[in-house]
């Protein structure tokens, strides 16, 4: 065998860059396995990224789940030690309005008990203070240990470890066949996107965490899985009403979440079923606005004034159980698959179900599998191993130190102890790009040279560029500047910068009216009216 | 305090009409409650570019015959190019040199390096009869290094495009250095202040004149005379090449500047203008209004004959937008806009957005009117009027100059 071809084999081949896929990948990379990671779009382009980025209790599924539950809270305080610059521990309280009644919260309190979750009833007024907030109407309050997660900082700390440990991670690359031989999965062909070449990379084993595009994945080594699109609408607003999470304790419902994190809080979801021909162009509707905003004001009545930065929409991976073709019975739980024994296909596993909270869980469940049957004997240390950006658990890592300008405290904030490879030593580099979020030039360039970055959206995924209460106002002409720089190419950074202006606006014109209507005006006023972009491609 | 007519809002609607009617005697008052879209103008004003159908215009003199009745530009009707030519004048007199002719396109160069087509340019910034001036030229480019808001990479690329060859010359001033200790400091209106300066000028012309040689074209952002003209002047009389000022973005240091030459214009002619300052109520009798009070004179009332309003469209709070309708907040008039949220955006942001066409109902006078009944001597002008999207059709700047100036007809 030529040593080029070595190249291209690996012990295992993953598919999805989501959580899930980048916790996988760096387990099965830390066990010492040769990884390929392939994601078609950018890191947690789906539904990783597309949540509440809540650091789940349990205690929501407690009294509907309570395997889910106690599955949450083990990995919630697994995530408080090996990815503290991923997480904010607010706590949560779980309210009860006078229209819900208290009968719900002596089942809830039970439940959580039983899943090992830590809920305590505590007084109303204390709760008012603790949370000023909420709504005073509220007749009964439980406190318990939810959080804040940063999803899109959580899947690349797993890229990049699993990268340091040898992966091979290839973004924008998408595979469009599995390759088999005698009825055995033994590689993916995957297409570039940028090239638009084809290529073969060959291993014994591969995993598919697509998420829910694992369902069309897996039909392509000709086995089903039986997959129930689920969209969650959510709005972002400008500011944090909350500095704790607040959920309705009643049966899950619309809208009854309301979750800090960064300089934002997020509400959400409804839930509807969706047909598999819309999961990749997701738009939040008018009614999904008003019923996030009409539930939202009960939670916390400020939400009413408050302005509404954006709107946007996941897919749930909810799968059926296996002895349930109907699809009635559907799980949230972990689902992993070995279709060698299922379905009689070799070298091929699904993993999904499960949540964001559980996506350590799901790696290392697939990635004893990968072990066993690659042979290899080696234990998951991931439930203690630090992550990077985590490791470094001092007043750098928690962007404390009063020596640091504001610039420092959100990059330390954002990367943790990896905000030290910044470049930061000349002016140029501490020039601000985007004023809302506080990036520097030497941020993007960070990221531009060592995060796979591509273009603006994965830029902003990275850093936080155009987030802010402008939406990519001025940012967004700033970092395509930088985007060109880097990659000597005007022209694609200028298609770049419309794409990503796009992109904005796929999330603004849901909720454009007040301030948010004068934001978007500027900036097509700028961009089409005085730039002329409108004419440009 | 008492005046003949009060205009709402200071940008380029409001000093417009507050120009011309003191000029014809008449005592005004604007209130303006800050920045207008002049400050993020490129230096340059649209009169009209395209048609609704998507045909671009050459001549708009001939084409205002093909636009929608409900269009201000339909309502000012057969004396469209009265008006046009008598806002060229208007801003000629005002101490804002500008060129072109309503009947023929000229072009304008964006913050991306690309032309776009215009009406009216600052004269002394850069004006084109042609949309690829660059073919064939050698331009030097000068650009400040690490100034994000203008792009030179971009608009090298678009010039090079053309058939031109650019070469870029980065400037490095102790002076503009030190704007640079603090972060947010490196915008266009800073870097034009510390051009105010005649040290700091004179060192940047030693830079021109060593690297200028060979060249047919002298380039570099717009980021001077933000006060008066002079610092641009004296570039150009300097540099033997011809120079072009190219607008970066906002704020926009040509855009600044016209606001501050119409409202010193405006001054001089004794009109009043109350910066900072915001309508909260009006006194209205019927259909007559009396008086309006404002944040800074919440008891004394501000009473006039006649009253216009030039408050500008959503971006200014002319118009409010809720999750349901939009609304004029100062006198509540009748505002055109469709039903459902979903039919005021299209996805694509770069593609004609219904929202833009919405604005106040106004009768065959500019009269804005409250339940199909027109006001007898409130009236609109600018981009808070319905029926024209000024980024599509390109026609911002010619609304608001010509509506005022029929307007102030009327008033007179």
């Amino acid at each position: 065998m030529s040593l080029d071809n070595r190249r291209d084999e690996f012990d295992v081949i993953i598919v999805g860059g989501g959580a899930t896929g980048a916790g996988t990948a760096r387990d099965c990379a830390l066990r010492g396995l040769r990884v390929l990671l392939v994601e078609r779009f950018d890191f947690a382009a789906g539904a990783t990224g597309r949540n509440h980025g809540l650091l789940h209790s349990g205690a929501r599924y407690a009294v509907t789940d309570g395997e889910s539950a106690s599955e949450c809270i083990k990995e919630n305080m697994i995530l408080r030690k090996i990815a503290s610059h991923c997480v904010e521990e607010n706590d949560g309280l779980f309210i009860s309005l006078p229209e819900d009644g208290l009968e719900y919260q002596a089942k809830f309190v039970a439940a959580c008990q039983a899943a090992g979750i830590r809920a305590d009833i505590i007084d109303p007024d204390e709760a008012k203070i603790l949370e000023p907030s909420v709504n005073p109407e509220i007749i009964g309050v439980v406190r318990v240990p939810d959080g804040s997660v940063d999803p899109f900082r959580l899947t690349l700390a797993n890229v990049i470890d699993a990268k340091e440990h040898g992966a091979t991670v290839l973004v924008y690359h998408e595979v469009v066949e599995l390759i088999k031989e005698f009825g055995k999965v033994i590689g993916v062909r995957v297409a570039n996107h940028k090239t638009k070449t084809t290529h073969d990379y060959y291993a014994p084993l591969t995993v598919n965490a697509g998420g829910i595009w694992g369902h069309g994945i897996a039909a392509k080594a000709g086995v089903t899985v039986n997959m129930f699109p689920a969209k969650g609408s959510l709005l972002i607003f400008g500011h944090r009403v909350n500095n704790v999470v607040l959920n309705r304790c009643r049966k899950p419902a619309n809208a009854d979440i309301l979750v800090p994190g960064d300089t934002i809080c997020l509400i959400g979801t409804t839930s509807d079923r969706v047909g598999y021909d819309e999961v990749d162009d997701m738009r939040v509707t008018a009614e999904e606005v008003d019923i996030l905003l009409s539930e939202g004001e009960k939670l916390a009545p400020a939400l009413a004034t408050t302005r509404v930065l954006r709107a946007y929409a996941g897919v749930r991976p909810l799968v059926a159980a296996d002895n349930d073709p109907s699809g009635r019975s559907i799980s949230r739980g972990i689902v992993l698959l070995d279709h060698a024994t299922r379905d009689g296909v070799e070298g091929f596993a699904t993993i999904t179900g499960g949540k964001l909270m559980t996506y350590r869980l799901m790696a290392e469940w697939a990635t004893d599998l990968a072990c066993k049957k690659l042979g290899v004997d080696k234990k998951c240390t991931t439930m203690v191993d630090p992550l990077p950006g985590s490791r470094q658990n001092d007043d750098l890592a928690k962007g404390k130190s009063f020596l640091m300008t504001t610039e420092q405290k959100s990059s330390v904030h954002r990367h943790g102890e990896l905000a030290a490879k910044i470049p930061s030593e000349n002016i140029y580099d501490n020039s601000l790009v985007c004023e809302c979020e506080d990036v520097t030039v030497g941020e993007v360039k960070y990221a531009i040279k060592e995060l796979d970055v591509h273009n603006l959206v994965d830029l902003r995924r990275r850093t936080r560029v155009g987030m802010g209460t402008c939406q990519g106002e001025l940012c967004a002409c700033r970092a395509a500047g930088l985007l060109g720089e880097a990659h000597d190419c005007s022209q694609k950074a200028q298609k770049e910068l419309a794409n990503f202006l796009n992109e904005r606006w796929k999330g603004t014109y849901p909720i454009t009216w007040g301030e948010t209507i004068r934001e978007c005006e500027y900036t097509q006023w700028v961009y089409s009216g005085v730039c002329g972009m409108d004419k440009m491609f | 305090m008492k005046f003949d007519t009060i205009i709402i809002g200071g940008g380029l609607a409001g000093l417009t009409c507050g120009i011309q009617l003191q000029k014809s005697g008449k005592k005004c008052l604007i209130v303006s409650s800050g920045q207008s879209a002049l400050h993020f103008s490129s230096g340059a004003f649209d009169l009209l570019t395209t048609l609704n159908d998507g045909t671009e215009v050459e001549n708009a003199v001939e084409a205002v015959s093909k636009l929608d009745s409900n269009h201000p530009y339909s309502i000012i009707g057969s004396k469209f190019a009265h008006y046009a030519e008598e806002a060229k004048n208007l801003l000629n007199e005002s101490g804002v040199a500008v060129v072109g002719s309503a009947d023929k396109r000229a072009y304008k160069i964006t913050p991306m390096g690309t032309m776009k087509p215009t009406w009216l340019s600052l004269a002394d910034f850069s004006h084109f009869d042609n949309p690829t001036p660059f073919k064939g030229k050698k331009v030097a480019l000068f650009s400040i290094a690490g100034f994000l808001d203008f792009n030179t990479k971009f608009v090298v690329d678009n010039i090079e495009a053309t058939g031109a060859t650019v070469k870029i010359i980065n400037i490095c001033l102790p002076e503009i250095e030190r704007l640079r200790t603090s972060p947010t400091e490196m915008r266009s209106s800073n870097i034009a202040k510390v051009f105010q300066n005649e040290n700091t000028l004179n060192a940047l012309l030693s830079t021109l004149k060593c690297n200028t040689n060979g060249f047919d074209v002298v380039a570099l952002p717009a980021v001077f005379g933000l006060f008066g003209p002079e610092p641009v002047k004296v570039i150009k009389e300097q540099i033997g090449t011809p120079v072009c000022l190219i607008p970066t973005m906002p704020p926009s240091v040509p855009g600044v500047r016209a606001q501050r030459q119409l409202r010193s214009a405006f001054e001089r002619l004794g009109g009043t203008y109350m910066l900072g300052d915001t309508v909260v109520s009006t006194k209205v009798d019927g259909l007559k209004a009396k008086s309006l009070y404002t944040v800074n004179h919440v008891e004394e009332p501000l009473e006039a004959d006649n009253f216009v309003l030039a408050a500008g469209s959503f971006f200014s709070n002319g118009l409010h937008a809720t999750p349901y309708a939009i609304e004029e907040p100062i006198f509540g008039a009748d505002v055109n806009f469709l039903e459902g949220r979903a039919n005021w955006f299209d996805q694509n942001v770069f593609n004609k957005q219904n929202y833009m066409t919405f604005g106040v109902d106004v009768d065959s006078t500019f009269h804005i009117k409250k339940n199909g009944k027109s006001f007898e001597n409130v009236y609109a002008i600018g981009s808070i009027l319905s029926g024209f999207n000024p980024i599509y059709e390109g026609c911002g700047g010619g609304v608001s100059m010509l509506t005022a100036l029929c307007v102030a007809d009327n008033i007179k």
